[in-house]
């Protein structure tokens, strides 16, 4: 309660009086950010099964794994910030389909039984059967387990494996859309909120969604590059720049389009929106995200497309302009979350945010869940280690 | 307009605007146009109850009893934070600024802040649930734990609710809060536990200047129908289409 | 069918089975009586207790200061305006503790205080501050129940 006095006395004009509190704190803006990296990792994934795109090849099962590892931990922030967490399997129950949040639950588990799990499943059956029987003690009864007692492994039944693996994956490109979007309708259908309340809203975090999964599969593919000291693929990562440069410019280009229809129109919230943002986010907005996370990513992307430094040269800034996008993507679904909140319902004032450090709430709790799925990722690289695969 | 003609209209106001919308649609000769979809909306069973409810902002002394009166009735933290009812003071000045306050909600009454000759006018808003017919709030429970009651109050149910607060961010009006104790949402039931049993809703039973009555929608006898009647009565946020049943007499165009 | 598929559809039924039967165990009784919530839940509301007991309780016994009130300024006030909520006491008079008996510029002052905001037909205002100074409080003089029978 201590921390809601500080606020009351930092209120600038007018707010209704239940608006001093914050509902949505840090661990919804890792709800979408983490939904994000599941979905862009995914998508970046299905570039190279089902659209062919041969050269990402390396980073193929990385990309799987990763959306694995976050999507596992992409519910934990949501259910540990319920005022009820106990009581998270009502939606489950009596989902109530005209709330955009409903279905939250069965997207999400569709998307981790049918789409994921399956899709890895079928991708390393084959290793699995033949990791049960070369490996020994808890490790092989993993993967004895894992094998789910399928052990065929004939040429008849990899096939199959490959089979409906694709189906899957096609299946999947869709339901990672559904996944992310849906996240950003949750936000673009509440009328009651002008910063939320945008049809492009699904779009955009979809692009970001995929802007940031695509650069997190970068970061991953050098940094496990350099952990096990081996050569990084520079076709591969080209290639990965090249769609990060193009899905990097259709989010740029649709979130502005965003803001530019909101400054034209000047709707009834468009002066305590622009106090917004010339105020309470000129640092996350327009620094973090607008010019760290997007423009000088944008430009060093672009500059290789003009002229393709030496390898020397470009891994460092690969690196760099990765790591940005990560950090900048983060702080869109700040601005989003954290944003929409600031300013009053009654567009006459703004309440105040400061993140503290302990607690559920806190800072060292956002980065535990931060943490958590690239501990997860380094389990599953443990036991299902791509670059271990047979070949064929 | 016609002005008069069209107070002799049943429900005016509702209709107003659909009336004309009506017209216009008739007269190109379309089908016959129903006005409820632009009106607060309608009950299934126009036999049984449906509440709304009028408030007279010119009667309106800003004692802030009401909000008083709503936390001690409904067992609401005293925290300044969590409020079912609270009154504002709006205040335009001579320079064209508005102020808004509602120190600790009114419950503790209002000072003048602003010295009389730089006021343009001044005037006090009693805000509270307006029990919306097409509610943004129950429409967002994505569990079914707050819902609009077959009287027309959107009530929790504090057993079911999970706390994750999507119709506190719903809510256009600010009217609900997530309680500290029950981790809840929590709102104005209409003194439900009240009406239930024959009484007046707590902030109606002790407003002093009667500014505020709550009643049947289809009771065409009764009070709220008559004060809908009487008055040319305004909704906070027309343009949101949340069918608010709070209707407001003297609603001035600052109004947020 | 493919040997995959011949673990896998088992394993899926299995797990649409078992949510099924949790669902049908978890999803409360009356859910979904009247619509999609639980019904039970408005008797829940209904019954919680009432703290304002409402004039008609307080005159049964308060004949006298009932018609008091009714013959001056304050008519049509309701006793608990003042008097805060009394519904304890209404059910055993011994229980006063909610009890109000304020007499004060500052509680008279939330009505009557001077306010540009507040209309003069509505109400009748002073300066609480200037208002006769040599007396301390309003019900010095006024007597709430009757407000025009100014005491000496």
């Amino acid at each position: 309660m201590e921390h809601l006095y500080d606020i009351l006395n930092q209120v600038d004009g007018y707010i209704y009086p239940n608006e001093i509190a914050l509902q949505w704190g840090i661990l919804i803006v890792l709800y979408p950010y983490i939904t994000g990296l599941v979905a862009g990792a995914f998508i970046l994934a299905s570039l190279e099964r089902v659209f062919k795109v041969k050269v990402l090849r390396p980073t193929y099962h990385l990309a799987l794994l990763t959306a694995l590892a976050f999507l596992l931990v992409a519910g934990l922030p949501l259910i540990s910030h319920l005022g009820h967490p106990l009581r998270a399997y009502e939606i489950l129950m009596t989902p109530h389909f005209s709330s955009a949040m409903a279905i939250f639950g069965f997207v999400y588990l569709w998307y981790l039984m049918a789409v994921l799990l399956l899709e890895i499943w079928f991708d390393y059956r084959r290793d699995l059967v033949i990791w049960s029987q070369q490996s020994t003690g808890i490790k092989r009864r993993i993967y004895k387990i894992l094998t789910l007692g399928v052990t065929d492994i004939s040429p008849k039944a990899l096939e199959w494996d490959e089979k409906l693996g694709y189906i899957i994956t096609v299946i999947g490109v869709p339901s990672a859309f559904l996944l992310h979007g849906y996240v950003g309708f949750i936000f673009g259908s509440i009328k009651a909120n002008p910063w939320w309340s945008t049809v492009m809203m699904p779009v955009i975090f979809l692009l970001s969604a995929m802007v940031s999964g695509i650069a997190l599969v970068m970061f991953m593919y050098m940094v496990i590059s350099r952990i096990r000291k081996v050569k990084i693929d520079m076709a591969c990562l080209d290639e990965i720049g090249k769609f990060l440069f193009l899905v990097l410019i259709l989010d740029f280009t649709l979130e502005s389009l965003d803001q530019v229809h909101r400054i034209y129109e000047a709707e009834e919230s468009f002066e305590i929106l622009h106090l917004l943002v010339t105020g309470k986010l000129t640092y996350t907005l327009l620094i973090f995200q607008g010019l760290m996370g997007t423009v000088i990513p944008l430009l060093i992307l672009g500059f290789f497309r003009i002229s393709l430094p030496e390898e020397k040269v470009r891994k460092p800034l690969y690196f760099l302009a990765s790591s940005l996008v990560l950090f900048g993507v983060f702080f869109m679904r700040w601005n989003v979350v954290i944003g929409g909140q600031l300013f009053s319902k009654s567009f006459l004032g703004f309440t105040s945010f400061k993140l503290g450090m302990v607690g559920l709430e806190g800072f060292w709790m956002a980065l535990f869940w931060m943490i958590l799925p690239f501990m997860i990722l380094s389990l599953l690289l443990w036991l299902l280690p791509p670059w271990k695969k047979q070949l064929g | 307009m016609g002005d008069k003609r069209m107070k002799d209209s049943r429900r005016n106001f509702i209709k107003r605007t659909a009336a004309l919308a009506g017209t216009i649609l008739a007269t190109s000769a379309l089908k016959p146009f129903s006005a409820v979809i632009f009106a607060t909306g309608k009950p299934e069973d126009p036999s049984k109850p449906w509440y709304g409810i009028g408030i007279d902002i010119e009667k309106c002394i800003g004692c802030g009893m009401c909000a008083k009166a709503c936390k001690l009735e409904n067992d609401i933290s005293q925290e300044p934070f969590y409020f079912r009812s609270w009154v504002e003071q709006y205040t335009i000045r001579t320079d064209g600024t508005i102020k808004v306050e509602s120190p600790n909600g009114g419950i503790d009454g209002f000072t003048q802040s602003v010295p009389d000759e730089e006021i343009y006018k001044t005037f006090f808003v009693p805000k509270m649930c307006n029990h919306c017919a097409k509610s943004p709030c129950t429409q967002v429970c994505p569990v079914g734990a707050t819902y609009e009651s077959p009287e027309g109050i959107a009530l929790v149910d504090e057993k079911y609710c999970m706390g994750c607060s999507y119709c506190v961010q719903a809510c256009p009006y600010g009217c609900r809060y997530l309680h500290p104790e029950t981790k809840t949402a929590d709102k104005c039931t209409l003194c439900y536990h009240r009406i239930t049993k024959g009484l007046q809703p707590a902030c109606m039973e002790v407003c002093p200047t009667h500014a505020r009555i709550y009643g049947d929608l289809n009771d065409t006898e009764g009070e709220l129908y008559k004060f809908l009647k009487e008055h040319n009565c305004q909704i906070l946020k027309p343009h949101l289409n949340t069918g608010s049943k709070l209707f407001y007499n003297g609603l001035s165009s600052e109004v947020r | 069918m493919p040997v995959q598929l011949k673990t896998l559809l088992p394993l899926f039924a299995l797990f649409i089975l078992l949510f099924l039967i949790a669902r049908h165990f978890l999803i409360p009784e009356s859910f979904g009586k009247y619509g999609h919530y639980r019904a039970d839940s408005m008797d829940e509301i209904a019954v919680l207790p009432i703290h304002y007991a409402g004039k008609s309780v307080c005159i049964e016994c308060h004949d006298t200061e009932a018609e008091m009130l009714e013959s001056d300024q304050h008519a049509g006030l309701s006793c608990e305006i003042c008097h805060g909520p009394n519904a304890k006491h209404a059910d055993d008079y011994d229980v006063k503790e909610f009890l109000v008996k304020d007499g004060s510029r500052i509680f008279c002052g939330r009505c009557h205080a001077v306010n540009a905001a507040r209309k003069l037909e509505n109400v009748i205002q002073v300066d609480v501050v200037e208002h006769h100074p040599e007396k301390e409080n309003c019900t010095d003089c006024h007597n709430p129940h009757a407000v025009w029978e100014i005491k000496e």
